[in-house]
């Protein structure tokens, strides 16, 4: 693991499945009773799904419901670049009163799309806490927001666009362009 | 061609009419309302798009319908609203129209919702405010109300997503509609089959057929196996002179009753974009029946104009710039 901004070639670029699995093992501890887990459009609504499969029996066991947030209409950057052709109804078929929310994302970087999740989120009712969960942190944060669970960090430039994305055959990879 | 609704790179500046809006655009507003229709349904029912913008609802003919669902949606952006009557005020005192809008620019109005009694009036205002100004038009005279097609086929598309295999009646007041014009454009662009029309020969513009639809005289031959009845309202106001011989006549000819409703599928949607002359154009049990989705159309009008008034005043999906 790089500990400072580096040039990354996608070579170098971590298996996103076998950090998957290193951030279910992180993940299972906060599963508990009146949590529910929030996976932000898309990456993590993907990686949601994948949680939700790989750590059923606890998910079960502890009745954790969960939902997906489309962050278009909370972002702060509509003014400049507008609504997204493709936006998605947030769904959140659950009281968010009192819960502890696991907000899931894929790539954690500058802490704006973690604090428009936040403002919606707060439009649905006050949770007890909200915990962010991020299957990467490539650094570079502009606001004091930080994801208190990662699989890794992986410092990078900022010139530098790392995604994740789903596979035809739905398994999880990063791209760097 | 310069289309005054598109900005240079094709992103939606101004709503004025269906007509010469492209399939991507009309999809982009119906998936967008999509998504706002969720935010009524929460705890707080806004969300922070258009904060510090100013919407102007410019009435120059009364709706209150038309203007309590912008009105609501507007708010529902975080906008501030101002709506004006505009024809018990400056305008009785002589003032012009382009006055009237000069004056509300100059108070910072960022968006104009326009409904005027003269096809044209928000095409006129288009045209002279500036590049950072947007307009909806609310309704123009016979012309177009693209926010009511649009609700219209939205919800359409809730009830029968697949808009592909559809069979479409309008019935009634073709003539005098605005909204069935709208509507025409907007099914047929997105691919509906087959759009029929039934009216009698007095209410139907001349060359009807050239806007793609099938035209029927006869309610019992045209509502044979449709998926959708929208009924429109007999603008009694708008007619002058006898093109009807009463309108208990005309309900017996082409008034929706639950036996006429029977032709249609058994599954088939009835829809009427209000205010409804219940027992001239559509009767009470079926404007109130199982069938009938009049009601959600209003709901599902909120979501339309949201969508529309987001679109607009957002800055150009152009000029991308990263951040997650």
């Amino acid at each position: 693991m790089t500990t400072n901004h580096s040039n990354i070639t996608p070579s170098q670029l971590p298996d996103a499945e076998g950090l998957l699995k290193v951030l279910a093992q992180k993940l299972e501890p906060l599963l508990q009773e009146n949590t529910a887990l929030v996976g932000i459009h898309s990456g993590g609504v993907w990686l949601m799904q994948r949680l939700l499969a790989l750590l059923d029996d606890t998910i079960a066991r502890h009745a954790i419901e969960h939902g997906t947030l489309d962050v278009s209409f909370y972002r702060d950057d509509y003014a400049q670049r507008g609504l997204k052709a493709e936006n998605r109804p947030s769904q959140i078929p659950f009281e968010v009163d009192n819960k502890h929310i696991i907000l899931i994302d894929d790539v954690f970087y500058t802490g704006r799309t973690t604090r428009a999740a936040m403002n919606e989120l707060f439009d649905y009712g006050r949770p007890a806490s909200i915990t962010l969960v991020a299957l990467v942190n490539r650094g570079g944060r502009e606001l004091p927001i930080a994801p208190q669970i990662v699989a890794a960090e992986i410092p990078l430039q900022a010139s530098q666009h790392l995604q994740l994305i789903q596979q035809t055959d739905g398994t999880l990879a990063f791209q760097l362009d | 061609m310069n289309n005054p609704q598109l900005d240079k790179d094709g992103n939606l500046r101004h709503l004025l009419s269906i007509e010469g809006l492209p399939k991507r655009i009309l999809n982009q507003i119906l998936d967008t309302a999509e998504s706002f229709v969720g935010v009524a349904e929460r705890e707080v029912k806004k969300v922070p798009l258009l904060r510090g913008k100013t919407v102007c609802n410019l009435f120059f003919e009364n709706s209150t319908r038309t203007r309590t669902t912008f009105e609501i949606a507007a708010k529902r952006l975080s906008a501030d609203v101002i709506s004006l009557n505009v024809s018990t005020s400056s305008q009785s005192k002589g003032e012009t129209i382009l006055d009237t809008v000069d004056n509300l620019i100059a108070m910072h109005a960022d968006m104009f919702v326009v409904r005027h009694a003269q096809s044209g009036a928000a095409h006129l205002i288009a045209r002279h405010v500036p590049p950072h100004i947007h307009v909806v038009n609310a309704g123009d005279g016979r012309h177009s109300h693209p926010t009511q097609g649009l609700l219209d086929v939205f919800t359409i598309r809730k009830y029968k997503p697949d808009l592909h295999n559809l069979r479409i009646a309008i019935v009634g007041d073709v003539l005098h509609s605005r909204v069935a014009r709208s509507e025409i454009h907007a099914l047929t662009t997105l691919g509906v089959p087959e759009v029929r029309v039934i009216a009698p020969k007095t209410l139907l513009p001349a060359q009807v057929e050239k806007l793609g639809v099938h035209v029927f005289h006869d309610m019992e031959e045209g509502l044979k196996d449709v998926d959708v009845v929208m009924m429109l309202r007999l603008q009694n106001e708008r007619m002058s002179g006898a093109m009807l011989p009463s309108t208990q006549e005309y309900f017996k000819t082409y008034g929706l009753t639950q036996e006429k409703l029977k032709l249609a599928k058994p599954d088939a949607i009835v829809m009427h974009p209000g205010p409804m002359n219940r027992g001239v154009e559509i009767d009470s049990t079926v404007a109130d029946g199982k069938q009938s989705v009049i009601l959600p159309q209003v709901t599902y009008g909120i979501a339309i104009r949201m969508a529309v008034m987001a679109i607009l005043a957002g800055g150009s999906p152009a000029s991308q710039a990263g951040g997650a």
